[in-house]
């Protein structure tokens, strides 16, 4: 059983809060960080999920600030919560042994957006030295590198809401390779105005003004998603070293991982989630487990009927109609794309550790037969969840995590 | 052999290059050492400081993509698209479990085109911070996500496997091929199509490139004006392109008796954590990438046939690349044929690293090196064999190919004759 590997510290930069404590305890009380969006009159989307109080000047220093967008900022202050959490400390390693894997589906939107306006209002001469740096998808990657002294194999992944779990897939690649850390997970910025512009098109947004009915996942009144920023940064780390390590907290093994596509026309998506579920019963096969040994599922919840009815076809398939207890914790943030499946693998690591599901908040009219969690569970033997993701065009990504055993 | 774990080898290839729309004409292009750079054709480039480029001449209908396509995607998808179909046919490949194929396509820039375009629209020519969703294009989401190019891919070859883009930057190309690479390795795909495309040919790329000086001002000479490790350099040429790869694995490959170009013997990556843009003269990371990806290929610096650089021909890049060489390799980094194929395509960001791959296994294939152009008067402090002006005949059993990107990342890859792996 070697190359086994364990999340030991946990990082987050989302509407529910800053740092995993913050963010855990906001979650379990069901306090949504979906709010009004400034600037909507013309957009089809009128609430979003917000970062509120993120301060990004005690995070950044000046130098780089200036170089970077808020999807860095936000990156580089969730790997420093990360960091701090797993008590690890990167200039006291052996720099080749760490890398950095982030999922970025939109880079630097506002910085991006800020330089092609100078670029068109007063010429090429005004266009920032930074630009060649601050918007494109490896910009947080790079700087975490940089900042950390990270020196391993580096990687940047975009799969659109999937990428979460598949920055998460490439840190076990590595550590199966001889990684030893891994700074992992993703975070999105995608609420600046050419950002929000950019996703009106796709029709799936939903335009309800009231964020207590905007994001209702599996429910009958699901009429489109709300977008949100922000995400997570995990520390992963090999099994045996971290046992080393007392300090490390040993939130939970990730113990398979797999990502499939539907391979189909995305403007009519299959609606019996079957490389959905595909993907699901890969990781559970990976990870050894059946799936009646899962207590618990993290659901994608599109909150599209499609997407939702795609992926409750897909939790039947693979439970086999056994009722396990599924939540949407993103309903209080919105779809964070990158940053989405980065934060509910540190949701569902925390609700490991803590023994406790976080709740599935406005949740409506069932529109499907699950056991959905409404109000946060304790659930003292839960040991076992799943983690699924989704990206638009058709990817699909699962996880499975487990309670270590020390 | 590789400890056990499952192999995996190029079977097909396509490649749209500036003056080279085929591999073949590619190929033809750099062996013939003749620069494909011009001033640039796809918008007025008089108020920039470098006002050349390595353009495509690329008409989608020609590759049989639709005029729908090409309302609904940017440039770098539709090339991605047309290199994927010539790969597909090279490789013969009919039929193949549709689980059992994923997509790893690399890319710096995505959509940048069309995310530009669309935003001068929707800004009303940049005058706007709060712009207007009204006019711009239905299709703007799948500009704004690079992800949607390893979606068309998969929808158009049936691939449900694991899909995703590699968006390393300039290494995004042979980072790429190597996810292609582990995927197979692991169990987790049988065919990976597996490459890279960028088409950064546009005013915000150029300006981004002006700011920091990176690019040659050689405008009245642009054929002359992309000079890896020549002592004149004065920075790259921006260019664009794609190159696409069907990546197998070796049992898969021999069982419907494919052609084997070349196996993936090694892969090798690291992070100088020092600075987004500047290298270290000694090119420590980069010569640790490239022993890693040595190792794991079980080679000794020897057996190498020929070393595809990274040869931006900026100042910095030709110095910490030679140093690299040197780091990795000893005294046979003096006796490896090197070249630079940028100095005839320019420098098409995350897409070259593939370019350079596909340069690399029809080397292998075709026992020819091509050349670095415009190397006249070679650099002092860049004193390897940079193979200078004309191609030559070699036998390349084993071949390397180096990338160095923003990020300070790192990567070298190893592709073997397969008799000789």
């Amino acid at each position: 059983m070697s190359h086994r590997m364990v999340i030991t510290g946990i990082g987050v930069v989302a509407p529910t809060g800053l740092g995993a404590v913050e963010h855990w305890e906001n979650g379990l009380a069901g306090r949504s960080g979906i709010r009004a969006l400034a600037d909507s009159a013309a957009l089809p989307v009128k609430v979003a999920g917000q970062v509120a109080a993120f301060d990004e000047t005690e995070h950044v220093e000046p130098r780089l600030l200036v170089q970077t967008d808020k999807w860095s900022w936000m990156a580089l202050a969730a790997t420093e919560f990360a960091l701090a959490d797993a008590a690890l400390d990167p200039m006291g390693e052996f720099p080749f042994h760490l890398s950095v894997v982030t999922a970025s589906s939109s880079g630097g939107n506002a910085f991006g957006q800020r330089e092609i306006e100078a670029l068109y209002r007063s010429g090429p001469r005004a266009v920032s030295a930074y630009q060649s740096i601050g918007w494109f998808y490896a910009a947080s990657s790079g700087q975490i590198s940089i900042r950390h002294r990270a020196k391993g194999p580096c990687g940047v992944i975009v799969s659109d809401g999937a990428g979460g779990i598949d920055a998460l897939a490439q840190a076990g690649r590595l550590i199966r390779r001889g990684g030893q850390a891994v700074m992992v997970g993703g975070t999105e910025a995608p609420l600046s105005p050419y950002a929000l512009v950019c996703q009106a098109g796709q029709g799936t947004l939903s335009g309800e003004p009231d964020p207590a009915r905007a994001y209702r996942p599996f429910a009958r009144e699901s009429g489109g998603f709300v977008p949100g920023e922000g995400g997570a940064m995990l520390v992963v780390e090999e099994w045996h070293r971290a046992h080393m390590r007392p300090a490390a907290h040993m939130y939970a093994e990730i113990a398979g991982t797999a990502a499939t596509h539907d391979a189909r026309d995305p403007a009519a998506p299959p609606a019996d989630g079957r490389q959905l579920a595909r993907a699901m019963s890969l990781a559970l096969e990976r990870a050894g487990c059946d799936a009646d040994e899962v207590d618990a599922v993290f659901a994608d919840g599109a909150g599209t009927p499609a997407g939702d009815e795609a992926e409750a076809a897909a939790l039947a398939q693979v439970f086999r109609g056994r009722r396990v207890p599924v939540t949407v914790p993103k309903t209080m943030t919105g779809r964070l794309n990158s940053g989405g499946g980065a934060l509910d693998v540190a949701w569902a690591a925390l609700a490991l550790h803590h023994g406790v599901l976080p709740p599935t908040v406005n949740a409506g009219e069932p529109a499907h037969d699950l056991d959905l969690v409404t109000r946060a569970r304790e659930l003292p033997g839960l040991r076992t969840v799943l983690v699924v993701a989704r990206g638009v065009g058709g990817f699909n990504a699962a996880a499975v995590l487990r309670t270590p055993d020390r | 052999m590789n400890g056990g774990l499952r192999r995996s080898v190029v079977t097909g290839i396509g490649v749209i290059a500036p003056g080279g729309g085929s591999r073949e004409e590619f190929w033809q292009r750099i062996t013939g050492g003749k620069p494909a750079i011009r001033r640039i054709t796809a918008f007025d480039p008089e108020p920039f400081r470098s006002q050349i480029a390595a353009e495509c001449d690329f008409d989608p209908s020609a590759y049989g993509l639709t005029p729908r396509e090409v309302r609904r995607l940017d440039r770098f998808v539709l090339m991605a698209l047309a290199c994927a179909e010539e790969a597909f046919a090279d490789s013969g490949l009919t039929s193949a479990d549709p689980e059992r194929m994923g997509v790893s396509l690399g890319t710096a820039v995505g959509s940048t085109i069309r995310l530009e375009e669309e935003y001068v629209v929707a800004s009303n020519g940049g005058r706007d911070w709060v712009v207007d969703p009204t006019h711009v294009t239905p299709f703007l989401y799948q500009a704004l996500v690079p992800s949607s190019a390893a979606t068309e891919l998969a929808v158009r070859f049936h691939a449900q496997g694991p899909a995703a883009v590699i968006s390393t930057g300039c290494t995004s190309g042979i980072d790429a091929i190597a996810h292609a690479h582990t995927l197979i390795q692991d169990g987790e795909a049988d065919v990976v199509i597996a490459g890279a495309s960028d088409a950064p040919i546009s005013p915000i790329t150029v300006a981004c490139f002006d700011a920091i000086r990176a690019t040659s001002p050689r405008n009245t000479d642009p054929e002359q004006a992309s000079r890896p490790f020549d002592a004149d350099r004065q920075g790259f040429v921006l260019g664009e392109g794609a190159a696409v790869l069907i990546v197998e694995e070796l049992q898969h490959a021999l069982a419907r008796g494919a052609r084997v170009y070349c196996e993936i013997t090694g892969f090798g990556a690291r992070a100088n954590a020092f600075h987004m843009t500047g290298l270290r003269a000694d090119g420590f990371e980069l010569g640790e990438a490239i022993m890693e990806a040595m190792d794991r290929a079980r080679l000794a610096p020897e057996d190498l046939g020929y070393i595809s650089a990274h040869g931006s021909g900026t100042k910095q890049n030709d110095r910490h690349e030679t140093a690299a060489y040197k780091h990795a390799l000893g005294e046979a980094a003096r006796r490896v044929p090197i070249s630079s194929i940028k100095s005839v395509i320019g420098h098409s960001l995350g897409a070259i690293g593939s370019i350079e791959m596909a340069a690399c296994a029809l080397a292998i294939q075709r026992g020819v090196v091509p050349p670095t152009a415009n190397l006249t008067t070679p650099d002092p402090e860049c004193d390897l064999d940079y193979t200078p002006v004309t191609a030559r005949e070699v036998t390349v059993d084993h071949a390397l190919s180096t990338g160095s990107g923003f990020g300070g990342f790192q990567s070298a890859m190893v592709f073997s004759r397969l008799e000789a792996a």
